[in-house]
């Protein structure tokens, strides 16, 4: 029998009173796809940190093709033949393709041998592994998925027989995940072991051979991905039983709450974000809004939350709202019924130093049940907080701890809870479930029916097509500041917005791969200035 | 996570760091030659051995509570208030044009025009800097510090050409009238049978400035306006988000800093000097900014901050008098102070932290808190 690729045995690490990972023991034989997957906070990326030498664990021993081998730093790990392609990518942004893969790898204090040496190898690489990158396109010009080879090709062009993946998908259309599927596949073919660390179960579910399950630090089981099913994984990751679907009845709309017309919005540096937006929300109904991020959606809801400026008309129930001007910001908008939970909720939606109870005020913090003559009523607040985080579980329920203390799903839930509890006419929502655990995805889920079937109208941007496909009544797709089309979701799928996603529309059929991929380059390349 | 218990927050830290600061002075005051135990002895009996020595104490703590609370407010609005000395100086310009050209029939009038007087002038010169923050994005920092200078040449310009009693050569006002004396501690404390020193300057102000401590503490935690000046100093996009204005925060915020620090002018102005000299303030702008590190921007802790400074202020001025050792050398312990307790805060905290995170586990072997995961 072979040696495993990777074999780690025992490792253990403590942050603090956090156990991080705790006595994890795994086997990754190699030639293999093997996946990592837990919830947010279960350990994952701590493990790859250790094995990646980011971190030292407190106990347990890490074997390599069976040799015992020690990672004090990064170095040693590349050494081993280890490479880590990161969330968010290391690359320096104004560098070309290969100077950016030889960086920390030159020979010698000259460049040009180690740049002509390097684009050998990256023509060798390419056509071992079917990897195509223009070596002298500049990093900030390409696309995120042509980012994302870049940094496949840097760990390759290191020898790396072991490429760690942390959450890879996380910034790709469903085209593009595709296509880095068959990238690792083929690299599966041609020898290499290939780690996948991510939360999405479809991923798992197409392309491991084999997944580790991760619970609170500990790794709760290992199984071939063929003898399992999601519905099995998505227990063994939150430990009790996980309904992956939303559960909701069909819409029932009702008047037009959110008339959309024409809406532009220019930024600071004089770029046209909204290039004329046309939407209309009604009364019980979820609007999703689909696309890749970076094309508009963050203004959209900025504009309808007020906080940036636009022209165009919009109109809620019947009556007019300002787009600029003093009756254009937050605090009027929830005079107005909208209420907002924002896309990032630790920069707009909360404030992490600010205890629980400050945070739920926040925003409504002038109200007339929240203060008392000139000062503001704590303890009023404190008593509605301590009453919102039972009723939304809010984990643990101490209205006093600051906000940065919880967990991106129970920070949620003080957002939504602040939120929805307004009784709104229209919710805007964007990315309700992003960093967010399966547990608590499906109470915030169900939340937003509850309130969609009270007959609320809410606008629903997300990155996560499942999510939209899942929670939506109907699906618009932007693309480069417009609406590409508009679907109900139950008549559409993600091929269809993937499509739509990457500019396409119906009527300039037929396409060619080529076509799409320009199209995406540039709905990242907008992405990629706003980072 | 905060691991460690509040108490340790505000008092061990701070308390640990004047430790250290006190052990480096005590270094360098044996490598001048002289006895540092003479010199902590003599330092307490100047500042705190006496009503007189309490008496300058507390006067200059007044000044620093004043400077203080001015940083601290600016602070919360994540603004760095450097110009507290030039607003002070507009302050004593205020409540020397208050006093010198109304007749007051009391000094309790008088006092309280004065320090309306002070707060409009210091707020008024902190409003230039704060507009052109707010509207233009010049830095505040930057432009506060501009304002020192320019202050203090308007200073000397009113005080050369303008309020300079005929035939005097000194650049200072005339002295107010004897009807707005303000009462000295002395005069304070004696119904109430203390017999506090006659000499001291520390004066009825101090109180002002006691419940300028009370009132910024009201306004900072308990008013939904001091929500929003903590909340956009410490996000402005969630400020945003929340529709606090950028520009009113700003300005407010400035406002009330620029009314403090001019306040500082009721005590070292009217209740000390009783007329406006060219050197009033003394850096008491400055010492405020150490206050307000020190004090957490808490108004709790900047009243001790204060009179922790006024201790060093007066105990080195007594220093300089009976020793050696010179008067520089009293800045280098204050900035060791200054050191010690803001900058190298977290040199201090880290092991603290390490200690009590040690203590809590031993307690409590097993957390049942969810594992929470700083690579993520």
């Amino acid at each position: 029998m072979t040696a495993p690729a990777i074999e780690l045995k025992g490792i253990s690490k403590a942050f603090g009173p956090v156990q991080a990972n705790k006595d994890i023991s795994i086997r990754v034989m190699p030639g293999t796809i093997h996946g990592i997957i837990g919830e947010n906070g279960a350990g994952k990326s701590t493990l790859m940190s250790i094995l990646y030498g980011f971190y030292k664990a407190d106990a347990g021993e890490v074997f390599i093709s069976g040799n015992k081998t020690e990672i004090p730093d990064s170095q040693a790990a590349i050494a081993a033949g280890i490479g880590m392609v990161f969330q968010h990518f290391k690359l320096v942004e104004n560098f070309t393709v290969l100077e950016n893969i030889i960086l920390g790898a030159e020979d010698g204090g000259l460049l040009k041998p180690s740049l002509s040496k390097a684009r050998k190898t990256l023509l060798e690489l390419e056509k071992e592994y079917d990897l195509k990158v223009d070596p002298d396109a500049v990093i900030e010009e390409i696309g995120v998925g042509m980012q994302q080879r870049v940094e496949i090709l840097k760990a390759l062009y290191r020898q790396a027989n072991i490429l760690i993946l942390d959450e890879p998908t996380g910034v790709l259309t469903p085209a593009e995940a595709d296509q880095l599927f068959r990238i690792l596949g083929r690299l599966k073919e041609e020898g290499k072991t290939i780690i996948l660390i991510t939360h999405k179960l479809r991923e798992i579910m197409e392309i491991t051979d084999t997944v580790s399950v991760m619970r609170r630090g500990e790794m709760t089981a290992t199984v071939k991905t063929a003898e399992t099913s999601p519905e099995e994984l998505a227990e063994l990751m939150v430990g009790r039983k996980v309904l992956l679907r939303v559960d909701k009845a069909p819409a029932t709309p009702g008047d037009v709450v959110l008339d959309v017309k024409n809406l532009k919005v220019v930024d600071e540096q004089g770029v046209e974000r909204l290039r004329g937006i046309d939407l209309q929300v009604r009364a019980g109904e979820i609007l999703g809004i689909a696309g890749v991020a970076g094309n508009g959606q963050s203004e959209l809801l900025e504009v309808l939350g007020g906080y940036a400026t636009g022209s165009g008309t919009i109109t809620l129930n019947g009556a007019p709202i300002d787009l600029t001007g003093k009756n254009s910001d937050g605090r009027s908008r929830r005079a107005r019924g909208i209420a907002h939970v924002p896309e990032d909720r630790q920069r707009e939606g909360l404030i992490m130093d600010f205890a629980a109870w400050e945070n739920t005020a926040f925003g409504y913090h002038r109200d007339a049940a929240y203060t008392s003559g000139l000062l503001s009523n704590n303890a009023a607040i404190k008593a509605d907080t301590a009453d919102k985080m039972e009723r939304f579980d809010v984990r643990p329920p101490h209205p006093h701890l600051a906000a940065k203390n919880f967990s991106g799903g129970n920070q949620q839930k003080i957002v939504l809870a602040r939120e929805i509890e307004r009784n709104p006419d229209l919710l805007l929502i964007g990315q309700p479930t992003r960093g967010v655990d399966i547990g608590a995805i499906e109470f915030i889920h169900q939340q937003i029916v509850a309130l969609r079937d009270q007959g609320k109208a809410i606008l629903l941007v997300s990155v996560e097509l499942e999510e939209i496909l899942g929670l939506a009544d109907r699906v618009a797709v932007m693309f480069d500041g417009q609406i590409m089309g508009e679907r109900l979701t139950a008549d559409t799928n993600e091929k269809e917005l993937g499509l739509l996603m990457a500019g396409i529309t119906d009527t300039d059929a037929p396409h060619t791969m080529a076509e799409i991929e320009a199209n995406l380059a540039h709905a990242h390349g907008d992405a990629s200035k706003e980072v | 996570m905060d691991v460690m218990p509040k108490w340790a927050e505000v008092i061990l830290v701070p308390l640990i760091s004047l430790i250290l600061a006190a052990i480096l002075s005590a270094l360098v005051i044996l490598a001048i030659g002289e006895d540092p135990v003479a010199a902590v002895n003599l330092m307490i009996t100047g500042a705190l051995g006496s009503t007189y020595g309490w008496g300058y104490t507390l006067y200059y703590a007044t000044n620093f509570m004043f400077t203080g609370l001015a940083v601290s407010v600016a602070f919360h609005a994540g603004l760095f208030n450097i110009g507290g000395e030039g607003q002070a100086m507009l302050g004593g310009l205020g409540v020397a044009l208050v006093l010198l050209f109304i007749p007051w029939p009391h000094w309790t009038i008088a006092l309280l025009a004065a320090t309306a007087g002070a707060a409009v002038f210091g707020a008024l010169w902190a409003a230039i800097p704060a507009y052109l923050q707010a509207k233009r994005g010049s830095h505040i920092v930057i432009t506060t510090i501009m304002f020192n200078f320019i202050a203090a040449a308007v200073l000397n310009y009113m005080l050369v050409n303008q309020l300079r009693p005929a035939g005097s050569m000194d650049p200072a006002t005339a002295r107010f009238v004897e009807t707005v004396h303000l009462p000295n501690l002395h005069e304070m404390l004696a119904p109430i049978g203390i017999n506090f020193s006659k000499a001291a300057p520390a004066n009825v102000s101090l109180v002002i400035a006691m419940i300028a401590c009370v009132l910024v503490w009201l306004l900072i935690w308990r008013t939904p306006l001091g929500l929003e000046i903590r909340s956009y100093g410490k996000s402005g996009r969630a400020a945003k988000y929340a529709g606090i204005g950028a520009v009113r925060i700003t300005m407010i915020a400035m406002l009330i800093s620029g009314a403090l620090a001019g306040m500082m002018a009721i005590n070292n102005v009217m209740g000390e000097a009783e007329r406006l000299v060219l050197n009033a303030v003394e850096g008491a702008g400055f010492i405020g900014i150490a206050v307000a590190l020190m004090g957490r921007s808490h108004p709790f802790g900047v009243f001790l901050a204060a009179i922790l400074f006024g201790f060093l202020y007066q105990g080195g001025a007594e220093l300089a008098l009976w020793t050696s050792i010179p008067r520089e050398l009293i800045v280098v312990i204050q900035a060791l102070v200054i050191l010690f307790t803001g900058a190298l805060d977290n040199m201090v905290r880290m092991p603290l932290e390490k200690i009590f995170l040690a203590a809590r586990m031993a307690r409590a072997p097993k957390p049942d808190r969810k594992p929470t995961e700083p690579a993520e």
